[in-house]
């Protein structure tokens, strides 16, 4: 007993913090101090071991598009075709992935019948944990291969569009190729992230769009994509993340050229994760390091596009 | 607008339990139908029978009759969707579209209806549906701030307005001010009063006085006993109803003797 009067009861808080209390709280900010010290550090790294490479070079980093890093002395590489080719390759792979997810938790959250979509459920989370070499391996084993007349007649509809010139590439090992396995390989996280927060909307939201004389689809566009917006680019995020981040499936489809190329049905293009991967065994004097300088990049990249995407959601906070 | 619903041998299931049986009543147009009775008697399940909302529950089924006029809304060819725009529903709590500013809450059920909206048509009809919840003149200068920024009083009325919007013929609310100080609520009892001119209202309310002050005729519920199904027990004009109730049941429920 801490009280002196004993008419008082113990019962009132006496002001001492209790010791659960303590102990979680300063776990909990160590962890979050934590990860802030990891990401510094790892940023400190990355800027630290590329000075090396990015003070010798003799040329623009941000604008060449050559690698000449293995060298002891007057290294030339740049990263502008690199760092395009993974813009491009992610971008291709979350447009044509998006549409499909949401339409996918769509039907698994309000159309499918309750055993349908809890088997489709099942799948979904069962896909996104499949390792991307299984994705990269059935790239390129068996997509790419039965790609060729599909690119042959996108090329003879809509090549008069630059995206899809001609020639085709007789491999298939293409661009737009790995922006499809890409897509493939992020479908699953992005439907599983739609799903979860299409299931979160109120009833009260759905009701009140019903009562009002909505139809299913109606309902949908009118209570549920525009609450599950958020969850649904982060979603997205989570993937152009993992996309942008790729390097297995990207190295093992794409036949590399360090070239700036729209061209999405010839082969060319390369992306940084894949660069880095296939050049770090083979790199020596100033190679590693300008490795290293385009891991940079990617990180930057995909600071920059999270970045991007909270802003996109924090913008219309004020309605949810 | 305004047309009379008339609801014959009504039966209500969730999956095998009969939750409402056999009702039977004329709703009459251009008048404020009150639904009483104890909790779990089965008021809000009938209400959502008489605009098909009740479907949205994939267990819930019904058998009988609901006339509106002489459309039977469970004919083999009716649309539930066609059934809700004629009779709208406000909820017991107010349900605002959250991402919605207040001008697209209001007009969002006017939209479905027509597509190709002019702004000119599109702002008369907000003004005149939050005119006629009176809302108009506390929101009329933040139109495009979110709905959900309004008071819990504000809130339920920008709903009204928005099923106002659609000029449906019928308003069901369950329990509309149940979640609402005393100042709000009589705001909503006198925007009751007003909008009966027009439409058919039906209240959900637990709150006597709110059946007495703003009905013209009252129903009844209850439940015959734990597990039974809840039953129409007596139906008639509101001032009746509480001074000679013509069931022992209805006395005791209203007088608040129970058992
Ligand atoms: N979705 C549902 N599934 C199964 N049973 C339900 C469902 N909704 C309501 N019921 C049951 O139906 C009966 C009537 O419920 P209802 O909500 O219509 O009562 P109520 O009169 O509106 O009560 P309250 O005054 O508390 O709102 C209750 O026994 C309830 O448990
Ligand atoms: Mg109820």
């Amino acid at each position: 007993m801490t009280t002196t009067d004993s008419s008082t009861p113990a019962r009132v808080p006496t002001g001492r913090r209790r010791i659960g209390d303590v102990i979680f709280a300063n776990t909990a900010s160590g962890a979050g101090a934590l990860i802030l010290l990891i990401l510094a550090g790892v940023a400190a790294f990355l800027i630290i071991q590329s000075m090396d490479s990015l003070r010798a070079n003799t040329v623009n980093f941000f604008t060449t598009t050559d690698w000449n890093a293995s060298t002891r002395e007057d290294p030339a590489f740049g990263v502008a075709a690199l760092a395009f080719g993974t813009v491009l390759a992610a971008t291709i792979a979350l447009l044509l992935a998006t549409p499909v997810a949401i339409g996918i938790a769509l039907f698994i959250v309000y159309y499918a019948p309750r055993r349908v979509a809890a088997l489709l459920g099942y799948i979904v989370d069962l896909l996104a944990a499949i390792p991307s070499v299984v994705y990269g391996l059935w790239g390129v084993v068996f997509l790419v291969g039965q790609l060729r007349p599909f690119y042959d007649a996108l090329e003879n509809y809509l090549g008069w569009i630059p995206l899809f010139a001609g020639p085709v590439s007789a491999t298939g090992r293409t661009m737009l190729s790995a922006g499809l396995v890409l897509a493939v390989m992020i479908l699953p996280i992005i439907t599983a992230m739609s799903r979860d927060v299409f299931h979160q909307v109120p009833q009260a939201n759905r009701e009140a769009a019903l009562a009002l004389g909505a139809t299913r689809w109606e309902m949908i566009r009118m209570a549920v994509l525009p609450f599950g917006r958020p969850g649904v680019i982060g979603g997205a995020m989570l993937g152009l993340g993992r996309a942008l981040g790729e390097t297995m499936a990207v190295a093992m489809i794409l036949s590399p050229s360090l070239v700036i190329s729209p061209f999405l049905l010839q082969s060319g293009n390369q992306t940084i994760a894949a660069h880095i991967a296939l050049q770090y065994p083979e790199a020596t004097g100033y190679g590693v390091s300008a490795l290293i300088a385009a891991g940079l990049v990617l990180f930057a990249i995909t600071l920059a596009v999270n970045m991007g995407a909270r802003f996109i959601v924090a913008r219309r906070k004020e309605f949810s | 607008m305004a047309k009379r619903i008339d609801v014959s041998g009504l039966h209500v299931y969730y999956g095998d339990f009969l939750a409402v049986e056999d009702v039977s009543m004329t709703i009459e147009p251009r008048s404020v139908t009150a639904f009483i009775g104890s909790s779990g008697c089965g008021k809000s399940t009938f209400l959502r029978t008489l605009n098909r909302m009740h479907e949205v529950n994939p267990n819930a089924r019904v058998e009988g009759k609901v006339m509106l006029d002489d459309l039977d809304i469970y004919g083999p060819d009716v649309d539930p969707v066609a059934v809700r725009r004629e009779i709208g529903m406000v909820f017991q709590r107010a349900n605002p579209f959250p991402t919605m500013s207040i001008y697209d809450n209001v007009i969002a059920g006017a939209k479905l209806n027509n597509q190709r909206l002019s702004k000119r048509e599109a702002d008369e009809i907000v003004e005149r549906s939050l005119r006629g919840a009176n809302l108009w003149e506390e929101v009329k200068d933040r139109l495009h701030k979110p709905g959900a920024g309004l008071s819990g009083g504000q809130q339920q009325r920008l709903c009204i307005a928005r099923a106002t919007a659609v000029e449906p013929e019928v308003l069901l609310m369950d329990e509309p001010c149940s979640a609402l100080d005393p100042i709000s609520t009589l705001a909503i009892e006198d925007l009751i009063a007003n909008l009966k001119e027009n439409y058919t209202i039906v209240i959900v309310t637990h709150n006597m006085q709110q059946a007495a002050r703003v009905s013209d005729r009252t129903a009844f519920f209850n439940l015959a006993g734990t597990g039974k199904p809840g039953r129409l027990i007596e139906m008639g004009d509101t001032n009746r109803i509480f001074t000679k109730p013509e069931k022992k049941e209805t006395e005791n429920y209203i007088t608040g003797r129970f058992g």
